[in-house]
């Protein structure tokens, strides 16, 4: 496996945009990716669209039919919330194994105001939503935040916190879909969804897209002087934990991931300058500093009490706004967190930058279950 | 005549003679042996086994793991509820509604001791063999807490 970079990025705003389609809104970003590596759809040789909900559209077909048919070999992927970062590790793996030099990754979803995701769960014919629990994804990652109460005793407050953290970020963030600030009050006396995650812990739904351009060594030079390296990309799937069936286990294969990727890229968590990490409600943030290695386990609570995690703390998480606040247009949000990582390490990161950023980790989960990892360093 | 009772999903077995109780099955790997609650399997996802995972019935009760207070669900659901993870003695756990207790963290204790409870959720008509409209309860379970 040779080294793979990205070259360039491009992304759209997360918002609703009823009047565009799909394939148009993976197009503009794919023309923004393309134009910030200064390369051309005829240099690209690959092309893969993360989109889950029109995974039968051949949106990436769709996408080359408005920005040049060159008649590359195009491939559609779909592998829930990670659908967006598997479509980039598969366009990392065609440059790594050395089958293309120049590879581009789209992620893209229009959800509109679809509401609660998951669930919806038929046993013969027969809903079972709300009668044997629910399958519905803010029910879900309150389990999972209450099993942290439960180990550890964690309080609702401390994930609120994090929701006060990500939308304090996201005012700093032009493509967030919500740039607004909200108080530990105003976070702990909204509505609740399902406990402990109430409306402002709870990611929107919305549109959107982004994309990467990827390259090898050789070629990386002929557009860049200051490319920023892919350490490492790591997948990995949910392995048999005791109660997983039941209730979906989003840290194992997180710590999995976690595992090799800092072994593949001879990086530690001590070493990142910032982490995107898959804030898809408050309570998994939380949970994933464990999973990540910010801090030992146990100590999750402590990290946000003591503002570690927040821009100018040690290890800034979710600087662009997270899921919570940038949105999470399911297919697109792998793609733009590299699009964050990357803006990060160019120094391009405006009001939001982290000082000196020389290492980001880019961290998603798909429910059912799905990780990625990449590691990405300038 | 009673209507007929027809179970919400596979994993329940209703009663099919007056002595019997309701209960929920599972199927135990032979060799490692994790059991899965519900409809038999190719093979045991833990070791890789493959073949027949014969059918166990489970226990009537358990330990509450983790919950959930959902208030805001699909159109037509009731809420708020408590969605529950039940650790049952088998090493096998279920997702269930918790009920008969306050939907309040504070009356919701770890570790409690829960009992399974089957009741009628709904019903439908349908079209017998005979074409006669024909009234189907549907039996769901749901675990409550041990009332000594």
């Amino acid at each position: 496996m040779r080294d793979v970079y990205v070259v360039g990025v491009g992304m759209i705003k997360f918002g609703r945009y009823p009047d565009k389609d799909v394939s148009q809104m993976g197009a503009e970003a794919g023309v923004l990716a393309l134009k910030d590596a200064g390369a051309s759809i005829k240099d690209v040789e690959l092309l893969v669209c993360g989109n889950l909900f029109q995974a039968n559209a051949m949106n990436a077909q769709k996408i080359l039919q408005q920005i040049g048919q060159t008649g590359i070999p195009a491939l559609n992927v779909s592998n829930a919330c990670a659908t967006g970062s598997t479509a980039f590790r598969e366009a990392y793996v065609g440059v790594a194994s050395e089958m293309y030099d120049i590879t581009m990754a789209v992620g893209v979803e229009q959800m509109g105001k679809m509401g609660l995701l998951g669930g919806g769960a038929r046993s013969g014919g027969e809903s079972v939503e709300g009668v044997l629990g629910s399958g519905l994804m803010p029910a879900v990652f309150g389990q999972a935040g209450v099993e942290h109460m439960r180990k550890h005793g964690t309080t609702a407050e401390h994930f609120a916190k994090i929701s006060v953290k990500n939308h304090k970020h996201s005012v700093h963030n032009p493509l967030s879909q919500y740039q607004v600030e909200v108080s530990l009050d105003d976070v702990m006396n909204a509505r609740m969804v399902a406990y402990p995650n109430t409306l402002y812990m709870c990611c929107p739904t919305g549109d959107g897209a982004a994309a990467a351009i990827l390259m090898s060594e050789d070629r990386m030079k002929q557009f860049t002087s200051k490319p920023i390296k892919i350490a490492t990309s790591v997948l990995t799937s949910d392995p048999y934990t005791d109660r997983d069936l039941t209730m979906p286990d989003v840290n194992t294969l997180t710590q999995n991931a976690a595992k090799a990727a800092y072994e593949k890229a001879g990086i530690g968590p001590q070493d990142l300058s910032l982490v995107e990490l898959h804030d898809c409600f408050a309570t998994a943030e939380l949970l994933h500093y464990e999973n990540l290695g910010l801090c030992a386990e146990g100590e999750a609570g402590r990290m946000i009490d003591e503002g570690r995690t927040e821009l100018g703390g040690d290890i800034p998480v979710n600087v662009s706004g997270g899921l919570l606040s940038k949105g999470h247009p399911l297919g697109a949000t792998g793609v733009a967190n590299i699009y964050e990582i990357v803006t990060q390490l160019r120094g391009q990161g405006g009001a939001r930058q982290v000082e000196g950023a020389k290492a980001g980790l880019a961290h998603v989960i798909g429910l059912g279950s799905a990780c990625t990892i990449h590691i990405l360093t300038a | 005549m009673a209507n007929t009772q027809r179970a919400i999903a596979p994993m329940l077995r209703l009663p099919t003679a007056p002595d019997e109780k309701p209960y929920l099955v599972g199927h135990r790997c032979p060799v490692c042996p994790a059991t899965f609650i519900g409809e038999n399997r190719v093979g045991c996802g833990k070791c890789a086994y493959i073949g027949d995972l014969p059918e166990v019935r489970l226990s009537d009760h358990g330990t509450l793991y983790v919950y959930s207070i959902v208030h805001q669900s699909a159109p037509g659901i009731p809420v708020p509820y408590v969605s529950a993870i039940v650790d049952l003695p088998e090493g096998v756990s279920v997702r269930c509604n918790l009920v008969d207790i306050e939907p309040d963290p504070q009356k919701i204790e770890f570790g409690m001791p829960v009992d399974m409870v089957t009741r009628k959720v709904r019903e439908r008509t349908e079209k017998n063999a005979h074409g006669e409209e024909e009234i189907i309860d549907i039996i769901a379970f749901f675990f409550r807490p041990r009332q000594d």
